[in-house]
């Protein structure tokens, strides 16, 4: 069920008639790549019902250990994940990574704590955990209830620029990317499968936002083009994705709303103006353009007017 | 802050604020928000009531603001006698007395903008204070929440990085006598002091820009005096009218006693 913003500000949805994990029964992990697991996020924002369940989340499995790409936007979202993956394998969770600090990606955590696995984050995403944990928490359990957020899990290994692990002859490799999509960007290759896993440096279908840095974003599309992957696997959208057509068209969208931001600063718009004009001709191409392009406009001003 | 305002759907890119999706008002409010008013009014302006001026006195401000923490105001004034001095209240922000102008004789005080933090559904005030003393106001109901306490970045280390720097723009070329319009940027990470770092629950300590004094030459643009309210990095817009040989100074001081001055000569003037 999609609960609109409306019908949100309302109270006309029925809290009582929503399955409460009744969404488990539509989730599955697919195998993307050999030993490689992915749960399709919806394209919505957390809700009541979906329990911030939005973003791509799954395991890569070795042949010593698993580890979990991605955890799950709340504690419930973490717990079916993990009973997922106990029912496909009986190997130790032994990692489990925080692609960054946005809730979608980081509140499935604890549900693995019982696993005492490693947790693996940027170095930087502990500070921004700390500036921004709590308040995630608080907002997030206005939404779907404090019992279901869970508590925050910092890294235990932080990465600062590059590092691996070994699933037992399966290496995954990860990238600590400078200021991008956030300041603590966090991607992983699996070396057996060619497979990148560039968490939400990579956005399809779904609208990217922007909380980084603009420029910044466009220069690490780049690092990761570098890397040479075929096969994507996106933060939000399909479970695996053809890497330079969609990582195209997000840079298109990052161009537009670069170029567009320039023009009005150097004709002395404002940031208002801005809002109204800069991205139009993006709307009917991406999912949620309207939740998000007003802000990632705001983001990319304060970011070029000091150019 | 009396209304508890609750979101409903949580964005994932967020960066601060989740600025939508609240409960309606309660009937009661337009009430308090009165009584609110007069509160500030009378500790402002005491026995000076203020008339509606919605006339003379103009405030763009989102509905809705997109980002709770840098909602964009701008004010027009469509007086023929002069402004003396202008006030932007924010009526439930912890410090509702978001800015207020003093304009002195190279002033153009026609349009003023800038950038503030919106803590909570509020009624946005301006009065602007005319040469005979007359006072008039007008007002904007602005939806916004978690403007001043949200976190504001992801590091403060980073948010602190080029403290005190300026730029300031100008529309065009001037020419000597004919009001032309600038744009005054400050790097200053303006920490109101309510945003608590998690683990060490400490707050990051206030630390906010107190006044800005825009002069040119020996005469006052305007004399801003600010606080929390402004956003981080602020971005002022005014109008001024240049001399021939027009040099612009900004001085700039915060709660720290941190003090900075930059001084830009005004491009190509001529008679």
């Amino acid at each position: 069920m999609r609960l609109d913003r409306r019908e949100a500000l309302l109270g006309t949805f029925c809290l009582c008639c929503l399955p409460t994990l009744g969404r488990a029964a539509d989730f599955k992990l697919e195998e993307v790549a050999p030993g490689v697991f992915v749960r399709r996020g919806v394209d919505q924002d957390a809700t009541p019902s979906n329990l911030d369940a939005i973003a791509n989340i799954g395991c890569i499995v070795g042949r010593d250990a698993v580890l979990v790409t991605e955890s799950g936007g709340s504690l419930a979202d973490g717990q079916w994940l993990r009973q997922a993956i106990k029912a496909k394998t009986d190997k130790p969770i032994k990692y489990v990574v925080l692609s960054h600090v946005h809730p979608d990606h980081i509140f499935g955590a604890a549900a693995f704590t019982a696993d005492h696995p490693t947790f693996i984050g940027h170095a930087k995403l502990r500070e921004a955990l700390q500036q921004r944990g709590e308040f995630y928490r608080t907002k997030l359990s206005e939404v779907v209830g404090v019992d279901k957020v869970g508590p925050i899990v910092m890294p235990t290994r932080a990465i600062a620029d590059a590092g691996e692990v070994d699933l037992g002859g399966r290496v995954i490799r990860f990238k600590a990317h400078g200021p991008a999509h956030t300041s603590c960007d966090l991607s992983m290759v699996d070396t057996q499968t060619g497979l990148l896993l560039p968490a939400d440096l990579l956005f399809v279908a779904r609208v990217p936002s922007l909380d980084g840095s603009l420029l910044g974003w466009l220069k690490e599309i780049d690092v990761l083009k570098a890397m040479g992957a075929a096969k994507a696997v996106p933060g939000h959208g399909p479970t695996s994705v053809d890497f330079a057509g969609t990582s195209a068209d997000l840079v298109r969208y990052l161009t537009v709303l670069r170029d567009g931001v320039r023009a009005e600063i150097k004709k002395n718009g404002s940031i208002e103006t801005a809002i109204k004009t800069v991205g139009q001709d993006e709307k009917s191409r991406w999912l949620l353009f309207d939740d998000y392009n007003a802000r990632n406009v705001t983001q990319a001003y304060k970011e070029l007017e000091w150019e | 802050m009396r209304a508890s305002i609750k979101s409903a759907v949580l964005p994932l890119g967020i960066a601060v604020v989740l600025g939508f999706a609240a409960i309606p008002a309660r009937a009661d409010d337009q009430a308090d928000r009165q009584a609110r008013w007069k509160d500030i009014e009378k500790s402002l302006f005491g026995d000076r009531v203020p008339q509606d001026g919605a006339a003379v006195v103009q405030l763009d401000a989102p509905v809705r603001a997109d980002d709770a923490s840098l909602v964009p105001m701008a004010i027009t004034i469509a007086a023929k006698q002069p402004v003396k001095s202008l006030y932007l209240v924010i009526d439930d922000n912890p410090a509702p007395v978001a800015a207020h102008y003093t304009f002195g004789p190279a002033a153009d005080p026609r349009a003023i903008k800038m950038r503030v933090r919106v803590n909570t559904y509020t009624n946005v005030h301006v009065v602007a204070e005319m040469q005979d003393g007359t006072l008039l106001e007008t007002t904007k109901f602005v939806k916004a929440s978690g403007g001043c306490s949200a976190p504001m970045g992801m590091s403060d280390e980073e948010a602190m990085k080029g403290m005190g720097d300026m730029r300031i723009k100008f529309a065009g070329d001037a020419v000597a006598n004919k009001p032309v319009d600038a744009t005054l940027m400050v790097r200053h990470p303006n920490f109101n002091g309510m945003q608590m770092n998690q683990v060490s629950r400490m707050y990051t300590p206030a630390r906010y820009i107190q006044t800005i004094a825009v002069t040119d030459g020996d005469k006052k643009v305007f004399d801003l005096d600010t606080d929390i309210s402004l956003a981080s990095n602020p971005v002022i817009s005014f109008a001024f009218v240049p001399t021939d040989k027009s040099q612009l100074k900004v001085a700039v001081t915060d709660s720290e006693k941190g003090h900075w001055e930059k001084s830009v000569p005004v491009p190509a003037l001529s008679n």
